[in-house]
């Protein structure tokens, strides 16, 4: 290529990377390196418009932060979340994936599509519905009346209410890992499941040692997913419980809502970035444990 | 052998109706008046079915406004992203430009990042563009999505550069190129994209609700959210009828394109 085609083509490519860079720069570049900078000053809802006018305060909100029993309670339930919610959810997805794998060739669009349809729609929907079936006199209390056994107030009791809303997420988000783990399964080996039957595996030790070490890139895959939206939970608890009872619900997206919400902006950033470093920990150490197995 | 089959088939079976069965329950409940919701929460047929709950969110409640917000909000994110992402995509696939594996870089530092943590200082830069409570504030932050960047620049390094070179030969300029050769090529990957936005979009909830301060533009999750937290936040009948509302066309539109949503499902896995 000649120097002025080069030229004219790095023109032509950078019109028509402006839009994207204009917006990307804008609205994800700036902010993401503001959050780390607003996390480092008291900055408030009322410097909106005067940002250089705010003061340096050092960790000062990072160690407000961990001296807040709030955050701290927030940080403990999403870690009650995630560490019950994922393996639920992966357990649920994993043991579809496999009924439909094996035992069901017609209808299994039909199936997919119904265990897929929750993922598609808003949480604040689907939540009427829940929070209706979890209401003190409502329909599983009744159904659990029936068997003699006298439900709880589920949203409004501490020790219900979250997990409530995990087997609500669970429903919710099955569907995605179904969906991946149904192609893992798939592109499985077909003549090594066959040989290990041929050899005299039982169903059980064909999926115990055959079938789950050779899915086990797909389901790590499926954990990096689902954690990354678990970790982040917010509009659960926003539209079924308020974050409450007494904050038994409150997590760590939740927490840096409300500091927003009451102005503290510098509060809230420094929450942000406790999360997103968990969250990249969190998937640092999953493709590590993927690596290291394979 | 049979026995076992039909006991798979039975949990499958189970299983689903536990997945649909609130679906249908919300659809029922929707065209009850309340008052017989309360009075048997259990029972599935309405005794007198009504669409008073429907009637009253066409009335009073301005579900129309709601409703047309969030369909302008979700087609402008997604024509954006099809425009804009493909354009970049093409740019970092194809294009040799000074700056090429710098924002490539950008692109793959971002792919990972979670909402929340460019939430706060968002809302600032958007506040200081004067932006909230308006249209622009509710969609210009998405109108782009590295993840919309780096689907389409994987497609487009499958596409032949002999292809693009005969276009050149024959004397086309790179706009035309664009939009005539590569543009036409592009339906799968554009599909699942569109899908994943339309998707993301029509969901979203923690934006608007920041951003949207009026009831002139809040999106239809918006508002149910605010009258299923407020006054009406027993009102099962009205709210049934307004979550019946916001979830018809995404399971519609899902049910209409389902293999392009699980082809999507399967490619955001491997990004």
């Amino acid at each position: 290529m000649t120097a002025a085609a080069r030229r004219r083509q790095a023109w032509t490519a950078w019109a028509f990377t402006l839009p994207f860079v204009a917006v990307f720069g804008l609205f994800m570049l700036v902010p993401l390196v503001s959050s780390v900078l607003m996390s480092f000053t008291d900055f408030r809802g009322s410097d909106v418009t005067t940002p250089w006018a705010v003061n340096v305060v050092g960790l000062d909100q990072y160690t407000a932060l961990f001296a807040d029993p709030a955050f701290r309670r927030a940080m403990l339930n999403t870690g009650y979340f995630v560490l019950v919610g994922i393996p639920l959810t992966m357990a649920v997805a994993l043991a579809l994936a496999l009924a439909l794998n094996t035992g069901i060739t017609r209808f299994r669009t039909a199936f997919r599509v119904g265990f897929y349809t929750p993922v598609v729609t808003s949480v604040v929907a689907v939540a009427v519905v829940w929070r209706f079936v979890l209401q003190p006199d409502g329909p599983l209390n009744r159904l659990l009346g029936g068997l003699g056994i006298t439900g709880p107030d589920w949203l409004h009791s501490t020790t219900w209410a979250m997990p409530s809303l995990i087997v609500m997420a669970a429903w919710r988000n099955m569907g995605t890992l179904l969906v991946i783990f149904l192609a893992g399964l798939q592109a499985l080996p077909a003549e090594v499941v066959e040989a290990a039957a041929a050899d005299g595996a039982g169903p059980w030790q064909r999926f115990r040692h055959v079938i789950l070490p050779l899915l086990r890139p797909t389901l790590l895959l499926g954990a990096v997913l689902i954690s990354v939206v678990y970790l982040q939970f917010f509009e659960e608890p926003y539209v079924m419980t308020r974050g409450g009872p007494l904050d038994a619900t409150l997590s760590a997206t939740y927490y840096t809502f409300n500091q927003f919400g009451f102005g503290r902006y510098g509060t809230a950033s420094a929450a942000a970035y406790v999360l997103f470093v968990v969250i990249a920990a969190v998937s640092v150490l999953q493709f590590r444990l993927l690596r290291a197995r394979e | 052998m049979t026995a076992r089959r039909v006991l798979l088939h039975a949990a499958l079976i189970a299983a689903a109706a536990l997945t649909v069965l609130p679906f249908l329950w919300m659809l029922l409940g929707s065209v009850k008046p309340d008052s017989e919701i309360r009075a048997d929460p259990a029972a599935w047929l309405p005794h007198t079915p009504t669409l008073d709950n429907y009637r009253q969110w066409f009335g009073a409640l301005r579900i129309g406004t709601y409703f047309g917000n969030s369909v302008l909000v979700a087609l402008v994110t997604v024509l954006g992203n099809l425009l804009f992402c493909s354009m970049v995509g093409y740019a970092l696939a194809k294009l040799r430009f000074p700056g090429r594996r710098l924002l490539f870089g950008l692109v793959m530092v971002t792919l990972m990042v979670p909402g929340v943590v460019t939430f706060v200082p968002l809302f600032v830069v958007v506040a200081r563009l004067g932006l909230v409570d308006t249209y622009a504030g509710l969609i210009l932050p998405f109108l782009t999505s590295p993840t919309g960047v780096f689907l389409m620049r994987q497609y487009l390094r499958s596409i032949p550069d002999e292809l693009l070179e005969a276009a050149r030969i024959d004397g086309a300029g790179e706009f035309r190129i664009f939009a005539r050769v590569v543009l036409p090529l592009c339906g799968p990957p554009l599909a699942t994209l569109g899908i994943l936005q339309f998707l993301a979009s029509w969901n979203n909830f923690l934006w608007p609700l920041v951003v949207a301060q009026s009831q002139d533009r809040y999106t239809l999750p918006v508002a149910l959210s605010l009258y299923s937290t407020g006054e009406q936040a027993t009102d099962y009948g009205l709210l049934l009828a307004g979550s019946v509302m916001v979830i018809t066309p995404i399971v519609a539109l899902f049910i209409a394109l389902q293999r392009w949503f699980v082809q999507g499902v399967a490619t955001a896995g491997l990004k």
